[in-house]
């Protein structure tokens, strides 16, 4: 029963994000000059005054911004984005296609970039001072300067263009007709090097931030006190104070997702692999306004439910929060 | 004096610091003075394309026959420009906010944190996106779209260290005095708050700078200059066979933020001594 208010707590929070996204995206869509009734005349290609008023009447462009406002808010809350007036097709539906993709790009990027992060910052930490810790260090300050899709860049160069043992582009080789298993294997394939650029940024993040809260923890009596009973420091690294310093990695995950989203734009249009970024690229170039507000309200809900999932998340990994 | 001198003996203390401070004001004078010391119009068109290095262009030209050396160097400008401006703004931006919030308390509070969490959440690049796409790119837009998805962080921050001071007993003294709240707020309070929002705004350099080339690399740029950004998208078409093209600015990027990052870290270590990390 507390936990399901706990449940019920945090997803009342989702409202008011809602709501304001939904503010700003009408404002955004009012400051752009020319309405929806001039893209529209302006794509017929020339119209009289007569049709355009006629046009902004039927979209209800003449009423009062506030009645305007809440007819927009009317057709999110049932998620009716409006129609891209260059692909005409629901907006929503374009974004349905295009989702899936991203999401497998960001969560493989951030599933691995966690893993990684925790174990190189605990490796760090245990080394702290030695060698093996400035080597770590110097590489994750390197990677934490390095723009994402440069570094995508440069990895095609060498993986795809001198190795060749990785493709360059694409989500899957198009035009073969293979069985699941070897589909699988060529998705997979198509995402390591996207997933290696979005996520390195990540990596080297949770690394500083997991070596920071590891020396923190290093400092609490209980590691102390393991080591007087004579746990292995191995031990003592890995399980006692590794286990009680992962709390800040999986918070800042949680909260960079909206970030990482950003990042996943720049990547999918390096490797031109079919997600959200990629829709956003193709919307901009072809100004397509209705589209690129689309992507912005669903990309904000997106991070709001997944801040959502981490903080139950971390109810889960620490108990104490759910009181 | 000594208070400046006792800053440096700090922040000399981090060698990586000095190093990036060095190579940093290298970089910044090779922007000032770079176009007087290596005359070249990065915009005009003055060799056959896709060279590689050579004697007469130093770092090879691009695929439409303009000097890279000339580029980079007028990129720099562009890339500094808007990374310190737009880092300047969310400053400016965020501590009004924070303090406005963490001075006052109560709803006020209320309704100002609920707006910098609500512009923490949505996805900041995309929102920088949207927004120059409605007005147009230009340098103004540019650089006010990068301020407006950065200031949250800092107003998070600023608001921490209004509320931690504003009960202290010389805020409590300048009220006996019949101050008014905006004099205590902007200048009794401010200089000792501001120590830790200037290690932060100068992180923010660093992150305005990779956001600013990640928009220019979409073609989010102003069409007059070039940037560092603009000039990955340009070698990018080139890719399979002229690699150095992106390669250069790319590397260009790297180092400034290394660098920026280095000094950031350095001033954390000369401003709050205490938060010093292990």
């Amino acid at each position: 029963m507390k936990s399901l208010l706990f449940v019920g707590k945090r997803a009342a929070v989702v409202v008011p994000s809602v709501l304001g996204i939904a503010v700003l995206n009408f404002t955004l869509l009012h400051m752009a000059p020319g309405d929806a009734a001039d893209i529209i005349a302006a794509q017929s290609g020339g119209a009289t005054t007569e049709f355009v008023e006629e046009l902004r009447r039927s979209f209800g462009l003449d009423r009062p911004l506030w009645q305007q406002f809440f007819i927009y808010l009317g057709k999110l809350l049932t998620f009716d984005l409006g129609v891209s007036h260059v692909q005409q097709r629901p907006v929503l539906s374009l974004i349905a296609e295009r989702a899936p993709a991203t999401v497998l790009l960001m969560l493989t990027a951030i599933l691995v970039a966690t893993l990684l992060g925790m174990l190189f910052g605990t490796i760090a930490a245990m080394r702290h001072r030695k060698w093996l810790d400035s080597i770590i260090s110097v590489l994750a300050l390197l990677a934490y300067a390095t723009p994402q899709f440069w570094l995508g860049l440069m990895l095609i160069v060498f993986f795809s263009v001198t190795l060749g043992i990785l493709p360059s582009g694409g989500m899957m080789t198009i035009g073969q007709d293979i069985s699941w298993p070897l589909r699988v294997l060529d998705i997979a394939s198509h995402l390591v090097l996207p997933a290696v650029t979005l996520g390195l940024f990540y990596v080297a993040l949770y690394t500083r931030l997991m070596r920071a809260s590891m020396l923190e923890v290093y400092t609490y009596d209980f590691v102390t006190t393991a080591r007087a009973k004579g746990v292995s420091e191995t031990r003592v690294g890995f399980v006692h104070a590794a286990a009680n310093a992962l709390l800040p990695v999986v918070t800042m995950a949680g909260v960079q997702i909206g970030h990482m989203l950003g990042g996943s734009i720049l990547v999918e249009t390096v490797f031109g692999w079919p997600g959200l970024g990629r829709l956003l690229f193709d919307a901009l170039q072809q100004r397509d306004l209705n589209l690129l507000l689309g992507i912005l309200f669903i990309s904000s809900i997106l991070v709001v439910v997944a801040n959502l999932v981490v903080d139950l998340l971390y109810g889960v990994l620490d108990p104490r929060m759910a009181k | 004096m000594s208070a400046l001198a006792e800053f440096w003996r700090r922040f000399s203390l981090n060698a990586a610091a000095v190093v990036g401070l060095v190579f940093l004001l290298l970089i910044v004078a090779a922007a000032i003075f770079g176009p007087a010391l290596y005359p070249v119009d990065p915009y005009d068109m003055i060799g056959r394309p896709s060279q590689p290095p050579s004697a007469r262009f130093p770092l090879g030209t691009d695929v439409s026959g303009r000097d890279i050396l000339a580029g980079l160097i007028g990129g720099a400008r562009v890339s500094l420009l808007i990374g310190l401006v737009a880092s300047l703004g969310a400053t400016v931006l965020g501590v009004a906010v924070g303090a406005l919030a963490g001075y006052r308390g109560g709803w006020i509070d209320a309704v100002l944190m609920r707006l910098t969490d609500f512009f923490l959440t949505i996805p900041s690049f995309v929102l920088a996106v949207v927004i120059i796409a409605i007005f147009g790119p230009s340098i103004v837009t540019v650089t006010a779209a990068i301020a407006v998805v950065s200031w949250p962080p800092v107003a998070r921050l600023a608001r921490a260290e209004f509320m931690s001071q504003r009960d202290r007993e010389y805020v409590q003294a300048c009220r006996a005095l019949g101050m008014s709240g905006l004099e205590i707020a902007t200048r009794q309070i401010m200089p000792n708050a501001l120590p830790p929002v200037i290690v932060v705004s100068s992180l923010l350099v660093a992150t305005a700078i990779l956001t600013e080339s990640g928009l220019s690399f979409l073609g989010l740029a102003d069409p007059d200059l070039i940037s560092w950004g603009y000039m990955i998208g340009v070698g990018r078409t080139v890719l399979r066979t002229a690699w150095w093209m992106p390669a250069i600015p790319g590397l260009a990027i790297l180092i400034t933020v290394l660098c920026i990052n280095l000094v950031g870290e350095g001033l954390n270590d000369a401003l709050n001594p205490r938060l010093r990390q292990r």
